[in-house]
């Protein structure tokens, strides 16, 4: 066997020993040994010229690389609420019992590790889960069995008898059993196209014709910010640099998001195009689509479309004849980081450093990817351009409203018959939406996730749109019997989990609001708690530095708003003087376990200490 | 020089110069914004957010915000005072901080700032975490009991000593600051005449030995509230 050292440094060779592709090498580590060891640190940081602390802050940050070896096979179970409300638990409990382990553990074989991860993008066909990057759907107890069963007798994953996927999912280099559930195909990103046809029109404009013909349309960020995407254009191309860069934001985290994932599955060659359209359009020869590691499986898939549109003439130096202009495109692929889909935190993660974000102004178009002017994009936003571009820009405002024209696409998911992906003109009512999916007795629509808000019944008249209810594309569905708060707990523990932990208010205030949402949930709440939490709440919303931490507090005061009733009806009336979040059974365990015996006042807490 | 920008601070006119923050601007002209990781002479970082201000009604971390013309900032009304405080007490549960016990009590910014803001008791509950105390130089100690995570030291002994002694690891509520060594400070080239190791403005960066020099009671913080030299600055407001 090659020594590691050796392994590490020709990992590193391979990237050109370029700092700024440190996340590509140790993903390539972890890959290759299971883990990034103390010693790969200094190995690595040896070979790029780098401190040994700069790289253990990369390698400490994402969740997909580990300090300590990991089984052969790394078991992610999706844990995101929708996977949670589908049997997220029996599954678990099935894994449990065949490995002989607890989540976080490795057999001692050294063939199995088990982990939680937050939403993988499958909750269209949940309970879900990767093993290693291979994503298994609509999992059973049964499946469990058989899965651990073939892989401890094969070692190998290409051995699992997983029925293949519609559409691109059976591609020889996917060969995946991801459906799409693509129910309502749209007039812009889903409908049919011929690559090259929109390119072609656009390098007969000039580029600044482009950048007009983009703001007439009135395109704004499918992200869910929704920045007018020709205006972002503009400044980037006006902003002063040596090199620009087009960067596609494909990161999709949000919880109940996965629209992404049938884009890149079926329009992935409409999404290039876009982002090549932007490179002309801004004056940048660079692309870079920033993938989630979670859609590794779609990596080779990608990489051959791109090869395609470079033997096309549709990437690379001179482009469909037209002299001069050259551009290419690279993924760069993530490695489980909720905070990278924020714009900035993306942009350090492709420069190969831990997913901070960065400080605004200046902002990307300014100074992004390696300090140069960078145009940043959703994966929908790309493929609305290049139809744009295709059809005209009075095509694209005939559909949805005034403030937001053209159709969304949609990730529905939860509580209705047909969850999966729709893309609609903005302006569609929550009604008309739940009509659609077959969504009967809702008691709360999630409306762009974790981030976005809980709605009730009351509110369901209103439209998906930038206006009104903005969303990234996420609605997840929950009926009459869910609880709502339990919910809200579950997304402020995702909020935790992926906060970056640079500013206060994010990464101290989530781990606050959740522990007191959690009192709640554990019956012993006081009325005033209800303040406290809405007091941090807007203290987090307020001050946090980015777009996570400004809406990482959205699960409690949207719930507060929406449900009041229902943190109400929980609240302790015991008529108590005491402090009710004081639990004193549980205060004096420790003591009791160690006399031996419980307390004379309390007794002992129910299965001792 | 930059150019002349005109600018108010709850209603008075500020003078600043182009590529100026709000907060350097308002610190020339004698006006205190409350901060903790912002420190003259190292980039501005924007984590600790204590220097929120609102411009043009908008929250903006004064210590990263460029000035322009006409803009209107607010900073001392009663929301962004609790809000403010909200923060320090955060700071303040999030780590173990005993003041009593602590050598930097007295030149503690952080204690300072509590004082300041008229903190008593904390809202926030307690989280009293399990840190570690990195003991293995032989003239620094560091107690990461007491680091609030404002990034000083990773700037200063970048930008100041010319090394890469500090960085944060890990992320979320796990964040901490990492050193470049596999055992610890001693295995670093840091130095105790270091920049870096005079940048802490809690007690986690403490100078070996000489702790207890100056005496509790004739301390920066135990003379004069923080900000006041600032706001003892005869320069220009209108």
């Amino acid at each position: 066997m090659a020594d590691n050292s050796d392994v590490t440094r020709q990992i590193c060779e391979r990237f050109g020993n370029d700092k700024g592709r440190l996340m590509d090498i140790l993903l390539s580590v972890q890959a290759e040994s299971g883990c990034i060891a103390s010693g790969a640190l200094d190995d690595i940081a040896k070979s790029l010229s780098m401190n040994r602390v700069e790289v253990e802050s990369a390698a400490t940050f994402y969740a997909f690389f580990s300090r300590e070896p990991r089984g052969r096979f790394v078991i992610r179970l999706c844990n995101d609420i929708i996977d949670q409300i589908k049997g997220m638990d029996r599954i678990a409990a099935a894994f449990r019992t065949e490995l002989g382990i607890d989540f976080g553990q490795t057999t001692a074989d050294g063939l199995f590790s088990l982990e939680y991860t937050p939403c993988i993008g499958m909750c269209d066909q949940a309970p879900a889960l990767l093993i290693n990057h291979k994503v298994v759907t609509r999992v059973s107890t049964d499946m469990v069995h058989e899965i651990v069963q073939t892989l401890r007798a094969t070692k190998s994953i290409e051995q699992l008898k997983l029925t293949l996927g519609d559409g691109n999912n059976s591609h020889p280099l996917v060969r995946s059993m991801v459906v799409n559930n693509l129910r309502e195909p749209g007039s812009v990103v889903f409908a049919p196209t011929t690559p090259g046809v929109a390119l072609q029109r656009a390098l007969s404009e000039q580029p600044v014709e482009l950048i007009k013909i983009v703001k007439a349309s009135r395109l704004r960020g499918r992200g869910g910010a929704g920045f007018p995407t020709g205006m972002k254009w503009e400044f980037t191309r006006g902003a002063v640099g040596d090199r620009k860069f087009v960067v596609c934001n494909a990161d999709e985290g949000e919880p109940g998001t996965f629209k992404d994932r049938v884009i890149l599955t079926e329009a992935a060659g409409l999404m290039f195009e876009g982002m090549t359209i932007a490179g002309y359009a801004i004056g940048a020869s660079e692309g870079i689509v920033y993938l989630r590691g979670e859609y590794t499986y779609l990596l080779q898939f990608l990489e051959e479309i791109l090869s395609k549109r470079r033997a096309a003439g549709l990437l690379g130096r001179d482009i469909l004849g037209k002299s001069g202009f050259k551009f290419d495109i690279r993924i760069q692929l993530g490695a489980g980081a909720y905070v990278c889909g924020e714009e900035t935190a993306l942009l350090s993660s492709c420069e190969g450093k831990a997913g901070d974000p960065k400080t605004r102004p200046p902002f990307p178009a300014q100074k992004g990817y390696l300090g140069m002017p960078t145009v940043i994009n959703n994966v929908e936003t790309y493929c609305a351009v290049a139809r744009i571009i295709e059809n005209g820009p009075g095509w694209f405002t005939s559909m949805g409203t005034q403030g937001s024209a053209g159709t969304k696409v949609f990730s529905v998911s939860g509580d209705c018959s047909s969850p999966g992906v729709y893309e609609l003109p903005f302006g569609i009512t929550v009604n008309d939406l739940l009509a659609r999916v077959g969504a009967t007795e809702t008691q709360a629509v999630q409306v762009g996730g974790a981030s976005g808000r809980m709605i009730g019944p009351a509110e369901f008249g209103r439209k998906l749109c930038y206006d009104d209810l903005a969303t990234g594309g996420s609605v997840m569905v929950f009926g009459a019997q869910r609880d709502v708060l339990a919910i809200a707990h579950a997304f402020m523990e995702f909020f935790v989990e992926e906060s970056c932990g640079y500013c206060t208010p994010c990464r101290v205030g989530t781990s606050l609001l959740c522990e007191r949402l959690g009192r709640f949930l554990g019956g012993n709440a006081d009325l005033a708690d209800i303040d406290y939490l809405e007091k941090t709440g807007k203290s987090v919303k307020t001050a946090s530095r980015c777009g996570l931490g400004q809406t990482a507090a959205n699960p409690v005061l949207s719930t507060i708003q929406s449900f009041r009733q229902e943190y109400e009806r929980r609240v302790k009336t015991n008529g108590s003087v005491f402090l009710s979040s004081f639990d004193p059974i549980k205060a004096v365990a420790a003591a009791a376990g160690m006399a031996g015996h419980g307390s004379e006042y309390f007794g002992t807490q129910k299965g001792g200490v | 020089m930059g150019a002349k920008v005109v600018f108010t601070i709850d209603g008075k006119d500020v003078e600043g110069e182009q590529g100026q923050t709000i907060l350097q601007a308002a610190a020339l002209s004698g006006i205190y914004i409350p901060h903790l990781c912002a420190m003259k002479g190292l980039t501005p970082w924007g984590s600790c957010r204590v220097c929120t201000v609102l411009v043009n009604g908008r929250p903006q971390a004064a210590c990263t915000m460029p000035i322009t013309d006409g803009m209107v900032v607010e900073n001392e009304t009663a929301e962004l005072k609790d809000l403010r405080s909200s923060l320090v007490e955060m700071l303040f549960v999030e780590g173990n901080h005993y003041c009593m016990f602590c050598e930097k009590s007295g030149n503690c910014e952080l204690q300072a700032m509590g004082y300041r803001l008229g903190m008593l008791s904390p809202r926030h509950r307690y989280m009293f975490p399990n840190r570690k105390v990195d003991a293995s130089h032989p003239d620094v100690m560091l107690d990461f009991n007491r680091c609030i995570l404002c990034a000083r030291c990773i700037r200063a002994s970048q930008e100041l000593d010319g090394k890469h002694v500090f960085q944060f690891i890990q992320r979320g509520a796990r964040k901490r600051i990492g050193v470049n060594a596999v055992n610890g400070a001693g295995g670093t080239n840091l130095k105790v005449i270091d920049k870096a190791a005079e940048s802490c403005p809690v007690g986690c960066i403490i100078k070996k030995r000489v702790g207890f020099a100056i005496p509790v009671g004739q301390r920066k913080y135990d003379q004069k509230p923080i900000g006041s030299d600032i706001e003892s600055r005869q320069t220009v407001t209108k």
